[in-house]
Parts: structure tokens; C-alpha cells; sequence
């Protein structure tokens, strides 16, 4: 059991549609019948009866077409989700690789946006500051670390944000379609720290839409389709079939 | 043993979490502005000047050193209301982090009072000049009166704020009705007036106002040093009602703050 970092039973997740009920004061003046009525009727499907296991130090790849369930999968590892049905469980502290500057503030310099991105993943102050200088040097970022984060280029919020994730001692790393961004040798330095992680024990999950990025990280792969799991296997078996259906 | 640890660690994150946001709101508050934390002072005594002119010099208002008398409620007033007014957004406008990181998101709004609050004591000077340049003293007595008045104030406000936070998401004409809420407060409390002034038959609402005693304490403590110990009461009492009723709504809500973000 202790070497399963991740494990979804029969997980079931439905959103309700909130939009009916932030139509506000109006809908609910106006159609109080109605009002109630849709609140409880319009749901939305996002994940049907889910289940799969990720060990330790796996690095689990996730492809799909847009809508398909993988951004609620990561938001409910994260736990920032609750599943409606079903079972999730998580050992480790989970480290999110957000999007392009996300959870960065624009008018903080880097350094500074190092210690609040830290402290929300679940860190004290005091170990992010023991990891300064690796982060800072990671990034390459040098003198820029000291200038607000509104200046930076999209490369360079692309560096910060992997060199915070990658220097904090990560356990689980989340990482959603990021790596995109950036200049081809600091990518490159990205997957390869990517890839000593995995040798150190890091379960890593990935999402993309790039078959080559998935081929040279991962170890298995899951296909959702449809809210559902496709197919889930090796790497190979699942991309050579997911070239076929493209 | 280890859960001790855990433990430790835990709470020590918990401060981090606190000290990092409260900083960060510091920091990003005034930075483009070249007056910088005047601002928190220079706002209310605007208003002072606002209500100086409207209501001793035109309508004369029998209150002695009226200027000092409006300040004293006007500057612990200016903290409930820029906390509260903030409050509607204060979700909304971190959805980025909230839809992707699990964290306690509380934070974010005790952080946001944390800062409101500091730049309420940064302005007590202010009122000690004030209270000098009409012959009047600071007394001893501020020294528990401040920090129970203080308590009482910060639990009042993070309660309204979560309340208002959490419900907003799902409620966004709360926004606008929050607007119209604090300046209805704003002259249903004794701020610009003395309580004395009221009829006595209205003295029924102005008790279920939760922001009427702390003010009139505020005012009693830096005018006079006096602590009226049943209204202090009476103010942490509404306290802890509005912060266990917060905490409750924000205990619902909060697992379904990432899926309507």
C-alpha cells in the first residue's frame, strides 16, 4: 500500500451548474419556480466511475481531446475538487506547475514571489529561504530576480515558476501543459530535471498534448475519452494507438 | 512524537501563510503611489474635513472638539469599511491560486484585515496629535482598552468578510448590495453624531447595530480614557457571534470554491 502515490477508486466527479444561481436576485425574483427548479436539475458530467493507481516515483502521463477530464483529474488530486463519488487518496505533498505566471503577483519581485508561491504549496518560510539560491540559480534569471514580476517576459514567469516547483523538494509534481513556453535549452534542462526526479522517487503527472513531451517523460499513459478512461497502459502501446485514432 | 512534529510544523506553516500574504498586501497596496501610507490616514481625515464643514460650521452641532470627536470614530470605522468593502472580491480576484492550490483560503482574508488593521494603529498618532493640539492627554487606560477593542473589531470584521467572501461566489449581486450595506452602516452608527443625540425610542436599533458599541468605546477611550466594560462586552459578543457564523458559511462553501471559480 505505502508505494501508491496516488489512487482513484470508482471516482465520479459532477459538476452542478452554478450559473443559474449567480443569474442572482433577477432569476430568483423573477422565476422563483424556475430558479429552483434548475438548480437542481442541470449538472454537468466530468468524470464517470474513474479508477487507476499511480505507484511512487511513476511518472503517469494524461492525453485527451479538450473537455475531457483532465483538468478536473489534477483538480482533484490537488484537492481543490471533491469527487461525488468515489475514493481518492494521496501520499505526499502535491506540487502544482500552474500556467504561464498564475499564482505569481505581478507588483512582488521574483524573489519575493518565490516565498508566497512556497508558503501556499505547503512550505514554511524558512525552508524556501534554504533553497533561495538553488531557485534563483535555476532560473537564470540573475539580475531580473530583484525586479517586479510584471516586467518579466513569458519565458521568464515560465522559468521562475518551473525553478520554484523544481527546488522545493516536490513529492508529487502536477504539471499541466506548461513546458511549452521558454527557450529550447532551458526546456530541455526542465526534462531532464524531470527526469532525475523520477530516479529520485518523484511521481509526476503530466499533462499534454504533445506526444513527443509524453513519449520522453512517461512511463504509462491514460487516454480519457468521453469522461471516461479509454485506455491506460504503456507509453508506447497507448501513444502508437493514439496516433491511429487521430 | 512525530504527530507533535507535525503539529509544530503545521502551525508554523499556518503563521508563514499569515506573515507572507500580510506582507505581500503591504507591500502591494501603496507601491505606484508617491504618498504611499498617508493615503490610510489622508482618506479619513478627508472625510473629517467633509463632515467639519457640513455639520459644525453649517448645521453647528452641539459637540465639543468636534474635529477630534470625529476622528476618534472615523479612523477604527475606515478599517471595518475598507475590510468589508474589499471582501466581495477578495475570492474572486484569487481564483487563479484557489482553483489549483489546496491551502487554507481563510488566509486570504485574515491577511487582508491583518493589513486593514495595521494601518489603523499606524494612525493612532494622528489621533495623539489631535488629542495634544486640544490640550487633551493619551491615557494609561489605552493600554488594555486598544488591545480588547482591537480583538473585538478584528473578530466582527473577519466574520462580516468571510460571510461576504463565500457567499459572493455563488452570489454575485451580493456585491453590489454590499455597497449599499456599508453606507447605510455608515450612518446608522454613531461615527459624525453622539449616540446621546438619538431619541430614545430608536435606541433599540441602534443596540442591534454591532459596529454602535465599539465605536462609542473607541471614541470613550481616546477622548477619555474611559472603558465602558458592558459595552465591551456586548462588542465581543457580536465578535464571536459574526466570526462563529463566518467560519461556518466559509466551512460549507469553501470545498466548492474551486468548481464555480
Amino acid at each position: 500500500m505505502n508505494d501508491i502515490a496516488i489512487s482513484f477508486q470508482n471516482v465520479t466527479k459532477i459538476y452542478p451548474l452554478y450559473h443559474h444561481i449567480t443569474g442572482g436576485i433577477k432569476s430568483l425574483l423573477f422565476h422563483p419556480v424556475k430558479a429552483v427548479k434548475s438548480l437542481k436539475s442541470s449538472h454537468f458530467l466530468a468524470l464517470k466511475d474513474i479508477s487507476f493507481e499511480v505507484k511512487k516515483g511513476e511518472a503517469l502521463g494524461i492525453m485527451g481531446k479538450n473537455g475531457a477530464g483532465k483538468s478536473t483529474i489534477l483538480g482533484l488530486i490537488a484537492g481543490v475538487l471533491k469527487p461525488t463519488k468515489g475514493k481518492i487518496i494521496v501520499n505526499g505533498r502535491i506540487s502544482p506547475l500552474l500556467e504561464l505566471g498564475a499564482g505569481f503577483h505581478p507588483e512582488l519581485t521574483g524573489r519575493e514571489n518565490i516565498i508566497l508561491k512556497g508558503v501556499l504549496i505547503g512550505l514554511t518560510r524558512n525552508e524556501i529561504l534554504k533553497k533561495m539560491e538553488d531557485i534563483i540559480d535555476f532560473s537564470e534569471l540573475g539580475d531580473f530576480i530583484d525586479q517586479p514580476v510584471r516586467i518579466y517576459s513569458s519565458g521568464m514567469l515560465a522559468r521562475l515558476g518551473f525553478s520554484i516547483i523544481a527546488n522545493l523538494n516536490p513529492e508529487i509534481l502536477l504539471i499541466d501543459e506548461i513546458l511549452a513556453v521558454g527557450d529550447e535549452t532551458f526546456q530541455k534542462k526542465c526534462f531532464n530535471r524531470m527526469l532525475s526526479f523520477k530516479k529520485n522517487g518523484i511521481t509526476i503527472l503530466f499533462v499534454s498534448h504533445s506526444i513527443e513531451n509524453i513519449r520522453f517523460i512517461c512511463d504509462r499513459v491514460i487516454w480519457l475519452e468521453n469522461q471516461n478512461i479509454k485506455a491506460i497502459d504503456i507509453t508506447e502501446t497507448i501513444v502508437s494507438k493514439y496516433i491511429g485514432n487521430m | 512524537m512525530k504527530v507533535t512534529v507535525n503539529m509544530d510544523k503545521r502551525l508554523q506553516h499556518f503563521i508563514d501563510l499569515i506573515i507572507v500574504f500580510t506582507q505581500k498586501d503591504l507591500k502591494v497596496r501603496y507601491k505606484n503611489s508617491f504618498l504611499g501610507y498617508l493615503w490610510s490616514v489622508g482618506h479619513p481625515l478627508a472625510f473629517a474635513i467633509v463632515f467639519y464643514v457640513a455639520f459644525k460650521l453649517i448645521m453647528r452641532v452641539p459637540i465639543e472638539n468636534y474635529a477630534l470627536f470625529l476622528i476618534c470614530g472615523l479612523f477604527p470605522w475606515q478599517w471595518f469599511s475598507n475590510s468589508v468593502s474589499a471582501s466581495p472580491m477578495i475570492f474572486l480576484g484569487n481564483a487563479q491560486i484557489i482553483k489549483k492550490i489546496n491551502f487554507p483560503r481563510n488566509i486570504i482574508p485574515f491577511a487582508l484585515i491583518l493589513h486593514d488593521m495595521l494601518h489603523f494603529i499606524l494612525a493612532v498618532p494622528v489621533i495623539i496629535v489631535f488629542l495634544y493640539s486640544s490640550g487633551l492627554k493619551p491615557h494609561l487606560s489605552w493600554i488594555i482598552g486598544i488591545p480588547i477593542l482591537i480583538l473585538a473589531q478584528f473578530c466582527l470584521t473577519y466574520g462580516i468578510s468571510l460571510i461576504i467572501a463565500s457567499i459572493n461566489l455563488f452570489f454575485r449581486d451580493l456585491e453590489r448590495l454590499t455597497v449599499i450595506f456599508i453606507n447605510i452602516l455608515f450612518y446608522a452608527t454613531p461615527v459624525f453624531y453622539s449616540e446621546t443625540m438619538i431619541p430614545s425610542r430608536y435606541e433599540l436599533f441602534l443596540k442591534l447595530n454591532p459596529l454602535t458599541p465599539l465605536i462609542i468605546n473607541w471614541r470613550g477611550l481616546f477622548l477619555k480614557g474611559i472603558i465602558l466594560w458592558d459595552s465591551i462586552i456586548l462588542s465581543l459578543c457580536y465578535g464571536i457571534i459574526f466570526l462563529a457564523i463566518g467560519l461556518v458559511i466559509y466551512k460549507k462553501l469553501s470545498w466548492r470554491f474551486a468548481e464555480v471559480l
